[in-house]
This record gives structure tokens, sequence and C-alpha cells, in this order.
């Protein structure tokens, strides 16, 4: 597969796939072929590692670990003592997912995770970090103003809930298991799952609410 | 101090709004996958470790005013000139002009997953036990350093406790200026908002940084208040 078979399918309005080549695409295309000229590296290796991150490895991981941890008390409490191998127990392992701690939301506490000084993000359960979570306004506020960045994604915590920031310092990750929404105790795994939004798990959201449209059908279909 | 980060931003004011976006948008240019499986597959060949690669990025000059990509290409290129892989003309002529330098790997098709499944661990056998248990109060040392560390700037000679013990880990101060893993003990500590942020912090804010054992020293935790 070249690159452009990618773009086909993935690439955004910022783009058109029959535009011109832009001084970044150039710059970026003279490295890679420098690169393979000099033998550093196998220009088939990068198509998979893109197809990895755009196909296999993202947040629907993360959200069946929490659908599972929600669904089965044996599994919370794993995740809760040994997150890494509860998380592998799912296949879920790897690069920049070495070694995982789970942080439970309660009513009492709200768990917002942040890398301060770069990027550190959960890769193997949320797969590559959005573009704000690397960028200046929310690493620089997440840690002081939690709950003003939480309402630039338009979430609203109570008054009495506290929150918990985690700084991912070192190469320990985060993931954040969001409150089970109200009302969703008939639903399966995956049903559960498809509650589970990606800022849910870094704690820039919530878990949508069981009544929101895909679980229902989700439900209904496996009943 | 010759050694500056342009990357250590917790607590920083003036950067604005957050600006959320949906959850399948991975990349806003064509080129910047390929940025990023650069960077994947030039790391796995051994030729520098992430430390390096994150004090590459946060020491570039322009860094706040490069987005993401632009960093990672940009700590990429670096990298590669400094250790005489890629040189400027190269990548002006867009074609390897002087020969190739022995590397540790090359990272092949057939071995990406498996590759992204192993991971790079940190965690290693300990030499000594912990210096402290859950529930210590220490603080954090007040010194900047002259290198890369991972301590962020506002939680510098701050009052905290340990929460948890995450075990022996390759310590990134030593490993990112090439002087080895030198594993040493890393613990989750927990600071109370308003000992970072004065009385006007959130009421109720706490934030958790892991530290390594080296950068705390015992404390009371009176001293918090």
């Amino acid at each position: 597969m070249n690159h452009d078979d990618h773009d086909h399918d993935h690439h955004h309005e910022h783009e058109h796939e029959h535009s011109e080549l832009g001084p970044m695409d150039l710059r970026v295309r003279a490295l890679e072929t420098v690169l393979t000229e000099k033998g550093y590296i196998d220009p088939a290796a990068l198509d998979v590692l893109i197809d990895t991150y755009q196909t296999r490895i993202g947040p629907r991981n993360g959200a069946r670990v929490v659908a599972k941890a929600w669904a089965d008390a044996g599994f919370s409490d794993w995740l809760l003592r040994d997150a890494s191998a509860a998380i592998a127990s799912l296949g879920y392992t790897g690069r920049q997912g070495e070694h995982m701690v789970a942080v439970f939301n309660t009513p009492a506490q709200h768990n917002l995770v942040v890398c301060t000084l770069c990027s550190c993000y959960p890769w193997p359960v949320l797969g590559l970090p959005p573009t704000w979570y690397k960028s200046a306004p929310y690493r620089s506020r997440a840690v002081k103003d939690p709950r003003g960045v939480l309402a630039d994604f338009g979430v609203s915590l109570p008054a009495d809930t506290s929150i918990r920031v985690w700084d991912s310092t070192a190469e320990v990750r985060y993931l954040v298991i969001p409150q089970r929404p109200a009302g969703s105790d008939s639903l399966d795994e995956a049903g559960l799952a498809d509650l589970v939004t990606r800022d849910s798990m870094i704690g820039t959201g919530l878990a949508m609410p069981a009544g929101s449209l895909p679980a229902v059908a989700r439900a209904g279909a496996s009943a | 101090m010759s050694y500056q980060t342009h990357a250590d931003l917790g607590g920083q004011t003036g950067h604005g709004a957050v600006r959320p976006e949906p959850e399948g948008e991975l990349w806003h240019a064509r080129w910047e996958p390929r940025v990023l499986a650069l960077t994947l597959a030039v790391g796995a060949t051994g030729a520098w470790n992430i430390d390096q690669s994150r004090a590459a990025r946060e020491t570039l000059p322009d860094y706040g005013q490069l987005d993401y990509y632009r960093i990672w290409l940009a700590g990429l290129q670096r990298l590669l000139a400094d250790r005489g892989l890629v040189s400027a003309d190269e990548l002006a002529a867009g074609h390897a002009l002087h020969p190739s330098l022995p590397l540790p790997r090359r990272l092949a098709a057939e071995q990406v997953a498996a590759a992204l499944a192993k991971g790079s661990p940190t965690e290693r056998p300990a030499a000594t036990p912990a210096g402290f248990a859950v529930g210590d109060a220490v603080s954090t040392r007040s010194q900047i350093p002259d290198h890369h560390s991972r301590l962020p700037a506002y939680a510098r000679g701050k009052p905290g406790r340990i929460e948890r013990v995450h075990g022996a880990h390759v310590f990134a101060d030593t490993h990112a200026q090439g002087l080895g893993e030198q594993p040493q003990w890393l613990y989750g500590v927990v600071f109370e908002g308003r000992t970072l942020w004065g009385a006007d912090a959130e009421p109720g804010l706490q934030v958790s940084i892991d530290i390594w054992q080296s950068c705390l020293e015992a404390g009371t935790a009176e001293a918090s208040v």
C-alpha cells in the first residue's frame, strides 16, 4: 500500500488528495527517501505502523477495558490492584502502556490525566493522543485550573466532587475509569463499551447517558 | 544553565482555551502520519532512547512556535544529524549522499506488531530497598538540574506525600544524557492544590506526580499547609 492509499481513506477537509505537495510533504518525503536509501528503515514498516494506529490501536480498546470493569467486579478489582496485568489479559500491551494504573471516578473524586512535560498517553488502550492533549492550553492549565479545562469540554462537575489530576511524568500511564451511567444495568459489555468515550477515559468527559441511541440499538439487537 | 527546556508548561498562563476535537480525528495534514511512523521506525533502530528523543524535542529553540508533529520532525532530524546518520546536504538533495552508519536494529514490516506489543518496559530489579513507603511525607528538591529532568518546575521545592511505590525504573535524567539506565525507585507523590498554587487553588484539588527517589527528600506533612 502506498502513502496515498491511506490518505484516500483518512484525509480531512484540510487537505485534498489531488492538491500539490506542500513544503512539509516534500520535507518529510525527502527524509523518508534518505532513511530508506541508507537502509535505516523498511518503508513497508511505515505503512504498517500508520495502519496500526488508524485501525487497530485506539480508544475502543480502552472502552472494552472500562466496560469489563463495570460489568465484572472481579476484573474491576484486578484493574485496581494490577492494571498492567488486567489490561494485558484483554490483549492490550506494549508501547506507551508498559506500566498501567487505572484510576476510578467516584461521586467524591473525578480524575483527570495530563502530561505537562510532553504528551505521555496510554497508547495501547487509547491510541494516539488528540491534538489538544499535546497542546499548550491543556498541558499548562490541567494541573492548575482543571474545572476551567472541563468547562472547555462542556463538562461541569458537582461542587462537592474533588478533582485529582495525574501528571504523567515517568513511564507509568493512567487510564480513567469513568462512573458507570445510571440506567445501564441491562446492557452487556458491548453495549456498555458504546457509552465510553475517549475523553471520558482521559477525564475531560463523562461516559454517555445510557439512553443514547447506539447503546439502545445494540442492546435491542442482542436481546 | 546550559540546558533549557521549553516544554515544561504546567501552571503557565496565557495559552488560551482548550479546543476539543472528535474522537476519530487523528491527523491534520497528510505528512503527519508519515512523521509519526518515521519517528517510531527510526526510534526502533536503537540509535537513541526515548529520553534522549524527549530531550532533543524539548530543547528545540522554536518549540513554542511548532505544532506537535513539527516538533517531532525537527527532533528526529536533530537526533539524526547529531549522530551523523543523516546530514543537511542529504535532506536538501532528497537522497543519500554519504555511507550509512551501522545501527543496532532495523524494524521490518513483519516485526511491527510484535515490537509494539512488547514495548519498552522501564521497571528494573531494585538494587536497594525503597527509601520511602506509602504515606511518608516527602519534599521535592528545589534545585533545577542542568540537564533533562522529569520533575516539573511547578512541583519543585514542594511538600507532598508518597501514595504509590511503582518499583525501580530507568532514571530519565541519566538515560537522557547517555549515562545509562541507573534505575531508581519511582513513587507516585500526591500534592495538595494549595501547596502548589497557593490559597486561590481550586478547593479539593490534588495533583499526583511520578517522581524518582533522588528528586525527593524526607519531609513533614505539616509543611504542606
